[in-house]
């Protein structure tokens, strides 16, 4: 049967020309499908988050509104936006999320002058002075350090830099007791979490500049030092911005290694070794919580999610506009 | 990590180049006259003072690894001519270019023997440091190379990373390399403009403007016209011709015409890395010592 000749095969639509185009149209559709999950997956993520915060200020879902349920107030945008106390499963509830909107602003801001310049620092090393042997082990290290997970970073932080590094520090020359949990703890930990991105990447952004602009500034006299920062770093500055944009996206929705490190103290300060609370932390406190679905306090839960959403869409629609212009300026 | 390109050695990963040797093979026949008229015109007015040689080797070795590019190079370069290094792909010449302002330091697995002296001091001595070096010998590559910034910051560069830019009136001092380099008439009125901005011929003389500003005594030009279409490369011909008063000039040419056109002396590489001749530009062209030399120059190989 199958060791029959036939010289039309394959192109008059017999058996398995049909068959193959059948099998072909299927592959095409779970291609497809594949492709729409992450799509919708989106979508639907988006939709219960606006869902539920809706239900946070309105005391109902959509769902709910269209099923004739009546409107009955709860949390006003104005409380919400402008309240300078974050308690929603206190007897008395507050509901101004300023303070958790502080803790993860302040996490992200310390982060970034950690990881930043740190990041940049080992990005131009390992592209411009590292010799080739240095760089095979130091890369891979590197690597491996943005491989960890998150809680292990948690627990260095609850173990290590705020007892050992912090406490002595805080005691000595500021005569603060430090509690289990302080802001600059989350700082640190959190800039060294993102440090892999931001060397990674920079890295990348500066060995992809080619050598002759490299050659000519040496050919200029120019130093090591000179080629790095008036050449290098200039021609690769979208990538290197690029990282500095996704390392402070990710500061912003770190959860495991700040929730351990920061504490879940909702308030404004400007002491660093005080107790703060983020608000990937709340979220989770919460999560874990007693709070019953449907209560407001578990809607809070979503109207925070929103406003981290929110954030951190803008700063990669940020990282859009800043690589548009700077690809325009730089080839 | 630097220069992943250690040389033109390997013929085949520069296709064009090649194809420039064919043609040049090809026209062959037509050089003889062409040479000798051109020869006679172009250079004999500085060819009749003596030579006061600037840059000198004895046994200059280059290693790539375990290749050896360059076998015992003897030469010395006169001061204010033009010397032209000619040779087949893979000959060396690139590498003895380098080697001259060091920049061959910056490959890996880059090892040099022999003596490289420039005024008689040895450029290989321990206490030399590279960098001053390439202060007093400038290059320009083959490919235009601008800097990805305004065609002022470009030509201002060499001035700010040697910290001349307090010393001199900045301005003054790229406007005379932009004319010193026969392009500040086309730029004057966009030096905010990005280099990169301007015709490859431009951009080439860009280069050379901005070697030039930090005023080096030597001027190096690995084949600073292969790049380019014939009337850039001719702007380029007529503008060293200018500079060679004012500067000493070594330059790599694939194109003999080239050569025997600018050029007061010419060294020509043969075999992998051995210097074969060297001799004043006539001499080499019209009546070379070495037969293999006479038999590339006529195009019998290479």
């Amino acid at each position: 049967m199958s060791t029959e000749t036939n010289p039309t095969r394959g192109i008059t639509g017999d058996g398995a020309a049909q068959a193959d185009r059948v099998a072909n149209r299927r592959v095409r559709r779970i291609l497809f499908g594949c492709a729409a999950i992450t799509v919708l997956t989106t979508l639907a993520i988006f939709f219960v988050l606006i869902d539920n915060a809706v239900s946070y200020f309105y005391g109902l879902r959509f769902t709910e509104a269209l099923l004739g349920a009546s409107l009955e107030k709860s949390v006003t945008l104005t409380e919400f936006f402008t309240g300078t106390r974050w308690a929603p499963d206190h007897a008395t509830p507050g509901h101004g999320i300023l303070p958790i909107v502080f803790g993860t602003l302040s996490i992200t801001v310390g982060a970034a002058f950690v990881s930043i310049p740190i990041g940049t620092a080992t990005a131009i090393y390992l592209s411009e002075y590292a010799s080739e042997g240095v760089r095979s082990k130091l890369k891979p290290t590197l690597e491996i350090l943005a491989g960890i997970p998150t809680i292990v970073y948690g627990y260095f932080a609850i173990a290590f830099i705020n007892p050992v590094v912090l406490s002595p520090i805080a005691e000595t020359l500021f005569g603060i007791h430090l509690g289990r949990y302080s802001m600059l703890s989350g700082m640190l930990v959190v800039g060294i979490m993102t440090i892999p991105m931001v060397s990674s990447i920079s890295e990348d952004a500066m060995s992809s500049v080619p050598d002759e602009l490299r050659n000519g500034a040496y050919a200029l006299g120019a130093t090591k030092y000179d080629v790095s920062t008036r050449i290098v770093l200039p021609a690769s500055i979208s990538g290197v911005l690029a990282s500095y944009i996704l390392a402070v996206s990710r500061a912003l929705g770190e959860t495991m290694a700040v929730t351990l490190a920061a504490g879940f103290n909702a308030q404004i300060t400007a002491n660093p070794f005080d107790e703060i609370m983020t608000m990937t932390a709340y979220m989770v406190s919460m999560a874990r919580g007693t709070s019953a679905v449907g209560t407001i306090e578990y809607q809070s839960l979503f109207a925070v999610g929103l406003v981290l959403f929110v954030m951190t869409l803008v700063m990669n629609l940020l990282n859009d506009r800043l690589k548009r212009r700077f690809q325009e300026e730089y080839r | 990590m630097m220069a992943r390109d250690p040389d033109d050695r390997n013929p085949a990963s520069k296709p064009r180049e090649t194809e420039e040797t064919d043609t040049t093979m090809a026209t062959a026949q037509l050089e003889d006259e062409l040479i000798t008229t051109e020869v006679e015109t172009g250079s004999t007015e500085r060819a009749g003072r003596p030579d006061e040689t600037v840059v000198a080797t004895t046994g200059l070795t280059v290693h790539y690894g375990d290749d050896q590019a360059l076998w015992d190079v003897d030469i010395e370069i006169p001061v204010h001519k033009v010397t032209a290094i000619i040779g087949p792909s893979g000959c060396g010449k690139s590498t003895f270019l380098r080697s001259i302002n060091r920049m061959n330091d910056q490959i890996d697995g880059c090892r040099i023997g022999g003596e490289l002296h420039f005024h008689g001091k040895n450029v290989y001595d321990e206490d030399v440091d590279p960098v001053a070096l390439r202060r007093k010998i400038g290059m320009v590559f083959q490919k235009p190379n601008p800097f990805p910034k305004s065609i002022y910051d470009n030509v201002a560069y060499g001035l700010r990373v040697q910290g001349k830019d307090d010393e001199v009136d900045l301005d003054a001092a790229v406007e005379d390399a932009l004319r010193g380099a026969a392009l500040w008439d086309e730029v004057k009125d966009k030096l905010d403009e990005s280099g990169l901005e301007l015709s490859g011929g431009q951009q080439q003389r860009l280069c050379i403007a901005r070697t030039i500003a930090t005023d080096p005594e030597v001027l190096l030009m690995d084949e600073p016209t292969s790049a380019l279409d014939p009337v850039a490369a001719s702007k380029i011909e007529d503008l060293i011709d200018e500079l060679v008063e004012e500067y000493t000039v070594v330059i790599v040419t694939h194109n003999m015409q080239q050569a025997a056109r600018i050029s007061d002396k010419t060294a020509v590489f043969l075999n992998g890395g051995e210097l074969v001749e060297f001799d004043r530009t006539a001499t080499i062209f019209e009546n070379p010592a070495d037969d293999r030399v006479e038999d590339y120059i006529t195009g019998k190989f290479g």
